[in-house]
């Protein structure tokens, strides 16, 4: 392997590794930790990367298609019919609004063409995906009215660069075909009506193939139930979807994004979430220690006034824009504020632009640059700008945060229950619930189990439910119960220790089959352990007395009080065990053990302990008894 | 004055539902002195723990019994409570004092009106007079029965209703804890509520 390569590769890390913990550290957001890395790694500062910070850029943007595609799973499609209102009316004012205002003030200000202005007014119009949504996902915000607000603009951007880019040859005074590098799609060369069916024709194949192709191959692959394969399809997914979208000319994280919505709705979201999550988080994170690296301090440094004050009146224009669009949608201050300040900056889109006008000769090199250096300004500025507003302008126009919660496009999934393993025994839990009005989230690993339970209505999901990211995605961060009812009790024991170790708060119910899975369980610290043989066992138990000739209500009474007096027992055992030498449990131990419990039972006094209603016991004490004032 | 440990014995099959009683439950002083003791949510099977209640029981000098009235008695898991808890020899019985001169008392809740419960009602009784089995049983225990705290018409009752009753329980249990108790005075009247009453004033 090229060693320059491994190089590259711990510099990133490592600028990534020391740097995003210390913002951590400082309250700051991690988005600022990867920037400030990059800023030191880059040219200008340590110089272990050079002008190659662009080229990494352009790889990680992948990320943001990533970013999407995750943002799609969570959105079904049925929600995302409800937000087009926000998607339309929001993003168009937002982009048309700035682009106007950007392009008068430049055009009065300054004395560039109007192609130029229009075209750096469009570039500067649109925000940056990654940068919000990042933002909002750290600090929990993506399910509030802000987060979906801010999320409707950004998609409709995202939308509108396709337009964009097909507009600006339009400006160009040169000829696109000569420059090779413009954007070429395989049917630019088709009349545009055909073109548009083309596309519906795309969608609509996305649409089909999500669902009629790709849920039942991952069916096939969770059946080889080897975990790399299905990260391998997720990723052949995105991939494949954006190369397509690439193909027909369109932006590959709308494709992407679409792609998830068709998936939001199959079982396999949850573990698809999982998959792509940590790819995206990596490339993200690249993506933005490129923004940092590529920023042309040289630029700065011999233009800063220029620099310095249209970053800031860029910002302040898309601020105003921003504010007065979420307030003619009625909402409150403090949403304003946080929606205004979190889409403020320019985005990676622009740096897309901007390349291209270069080429067209539509804005000088210099000026191109200066631009692509306002832009990176800008996205640096956002984590500061959000930082005041959250220390200082956000405690004086407090609005509590359970007012936004109200908020009718607030979409809450987080069910209070999750079951682990719905196999007999988890679905009889499960149903028990369910006759209550109760919602619990199911992971399962059979998907064939998953097809049916789908069928009867449940909310089910395929996943590895000892993996963190899916524990998370399930949503054990805001569950009050977890039921960990899996058949293999190894796999079980693995789940719980991980939730424990990164959910403490949240409450365990676990199966155990028998008495050393109990024994296991007890070793955990895990508290509420149900022996699926116990009680069961004793139920049978106590039908056998009744044939015996007991009543039925005094052999119950013996087997309630059997369970209590064995769970005891069972615990005293569990630590008895690890007091004999640590030799592994034998089938000698095992009987021992046996011959244990039985001792303690025949010694236990369980029918002694007490005797109401007991008229023999009172005969009794009948001798020394005085005053019978008794039944 | 050294202060008064209460045990309230909570039994309500269908809590959830009761306005009545939630307002009376909830305004109970949150005190080191007084002990809630939910039975219906410790014994959903009705196996109840003996030795454990017997201990609670040693640890207060005022019980109650709180419940509804349901068929002029009490819900069922009262009187598993009274036929496993009150053990011969322990209770009572010529060995049994454990319960010797504690003060008992009951606060239940009717839906009818105060004044079904006569002769001439629709009930037939008065509540005093539906209520002697516990005093009785109290009696053979060694107990000292006071009249009950009654809340009569919960059926038609408003939510300031509720919240007044709930209230006046608060300051009465308040005031059990912190207060000697004149048991002779208390008996001149038929429900502990009236008695408060000239408290109050």
């Amino acid at each position: 392997m090229d060693t320059n390569f491994l190089l590259q590769a711990i510099i990133y890390l490592t600028a990534a590794v020391i740097c995003v913990p210390i913002a951590k550290k400082l309250g700051l957001s991690s988005i600022l930790g990867y920037l400030l890395a990059g800023i030191i790694i880059g040219p200008f500062v340590l110089g272990f990367i050079g002008q190659e910070g662009q080229d990494i850029m352009h790889f990680a943007e992948f990320g943001v298609v990533m970013m999407l595609f995750l943002i799609g799973l969570e959105l079904e499609p049925s929600k995302f019919w409800k937000m087009r209102k926000f998607i339309l009316g929001m993003g168009s004012m937002q982009l048309i609004g700035t682009t106007i205002i950007l392009f008068l003030g430049c055009l009065f200000f300054m004395d560039w063409r109007w192609e130029t202005t229009l075209a750096i007014s469009l570039a500067l119009a649109l925000s940056s995906t990654a940068i919000v949504l990042q933002t909002l996902k750290e600090k929990g915000l993506s399910n509030t009215s802000v987060g979906r607000s801010s999320f409707a603009v950004l998609l409709f951007q995202d939308i509108a660069v396709i337009p964009i880019l097909a507009f600006l040859p339009l400006l160009s005074t040169v000829n696109l075909e000569a420059t090779n590098d413009a954007p070429q799609s395989l049917i630019t060369g088709h009349a545009s009506w055909l073109q548009t069916v083309i596309v519906i024709g795309i969608i609509s194949t996305i649409y089909f193939a999500g669902r009629f192709l790709f849920v039942p191959l991952l069916h096939i692959i969770a059946k080889t139930r080897l975990q790399e394969l299905f990260t391998a399809s997720a990723l052949l997914l995105v991939v494949g979807v954006s190369y397509m979208m690439q193909l027909i000319g369109l932006s590959p994280a709308l494709g992407a994004f679409m792609a998830g919505v068709v998936l939001a709705n199959s079982e396999f979201r949850h573990e698809l979430e999982g998959d792509i999550a940590p790819f995206k988080g990596l490339l993200l994170g690249l993506f933005f220690l490129g923004v940092g690296a590529s920023i042309n301090f040289q630029l700065i440094i011999d233009n800063p006034l220029f620099i310095f004050a249209f970053g800031a009146i860029l910002t302040l224009v898309k601020f105003i824009v921003l504010f007065f669009t979420s307030r003619y949608y009625k909402k409150k201050l403090d949403q304003n504020l946080l929606f205004a300040f979190g889409l403020s900056q320019a985005g990676e889109f622009g740096f897309v632009i901007m390349s291209f006008c270069m080429q067209l000769n539509i804005v000088p090199s210099i000026l191109a640059n200066q631009i692509m250096a306002v832009i990176a300004m800008s996205m640096v500025a956002t984590p500061f700008l959000l930082l005041i507003n959250e220390r200082i302008i956000y405690p004086n126009t407090r609005i509590q945060e359970k007012e936004i919660k109200k908020d009718n496009d607030y979409i809450d999934e987080d069910n209070p229950v999750i079951i682990a393993g719905f196999g007999h025994f988890g679905s009889t839990v499960g149903r028990l619930l369910r006759a209550n009005q109760i919602k619990s989230t199911i992971l399962d690993y059979d998907s064939d189990r998953i097809d049916l339970l789908r069928k009867m209505g449940f909310k089910v999901y395929y996943g590895d439910a000892t993996r963190l990211e899916l524990l998370k995605a399930a949503g054990c961060e805001n569950a009050k119960v977890f039921i960990a009812a899996i058949d293999n009790p190894t796999v079980n024991l693995q789940v719980i220790e991980t939730l424990k170790k990164h959910f403490p708060n949240l409450k365990i119910l676990t199966r155990a089959r028998n008495r050393n899975d109990a024994y296991e369980l007890i070793d955990h610290k895990v508290e509420h352990i149900y022996r699926e043989t116990l009680y069961s066992a004793v139920n049978m138990g106590v039908d056998a007395l009744v044939e015996l000739g007991l009543r039925k209500y005094t052999a119950t009474r013996q087997g309630q009080q059997f369970i209590k007096y064995d769970e005891i027992t069972t615990r005293k055992l569990a630590e008895k065990r690890h007091d004999k030498m640590a030799y592994m449990i034998t089938i000698k131990e095992e009987i021992e053990l046996q011959e244990q419990l039985l001792k303690s039972d025949i010694y236990s006094q369980i029918a002694a302990t007490n005797h109401s209603w007991d008229s023999q016991h009172l005969k009794n004490n009948l001798a020394d008894l005085s005053d019978s004032s008794e039944l | 004055m050294p202060k008064n440990k209460i045990l309230i014995l909570f039994s309500h099959p269908l809590f959830e539902k009761s306005h009545a009683n939630k307002a009376l439950v909830e305004n109970i002083p949150d005190s080191e002195n007084i002990t809630f003791h939910d039975l219906y949510e410790h014994y959903p099977d009705f196996d109840i723990d003996v030795k454990f209640e017997q201990d609670l029981l040693s640890r207060h000098d005022i019980i109650i019994w709180h419940h509804p009235m349901y068929w002029y008695s009490c819900p069922p898991l009262m009187k598993q409570w009274i036929d496993m808890v009150l053990e011969h020899n322990w209770a009572y019985g010529k060995k049994g004092k454990a319960l010797q001169d504690k003060i008992i008392f009951q606060v239940i809740t009717t839906g009818g009106d105060k004044e079904n419960y006569c002769e001439t009602g629709s009930d037939r009784y008065s509540i005093l007079e539906l209520l002697e089995p516990f005093n009785q049983t109290a009696k053979v225990c060694n107990m000292i029965y006071l009249p009950p705290f009654v809340v009569h018409g919960t059926h038609n009752m408003t939510d300031e209703d509720y919240e007044k009753n709930g209230l006046i329980y608060g300051y009465f249990l308040d005031y059990l804890e912190n207060h000697d108790i004149d048991t002779d005075e208390i008996l001149q009247h038929h429900y502990l509520n009236e008695w408060f009453a000239t408290i109050l004033t």
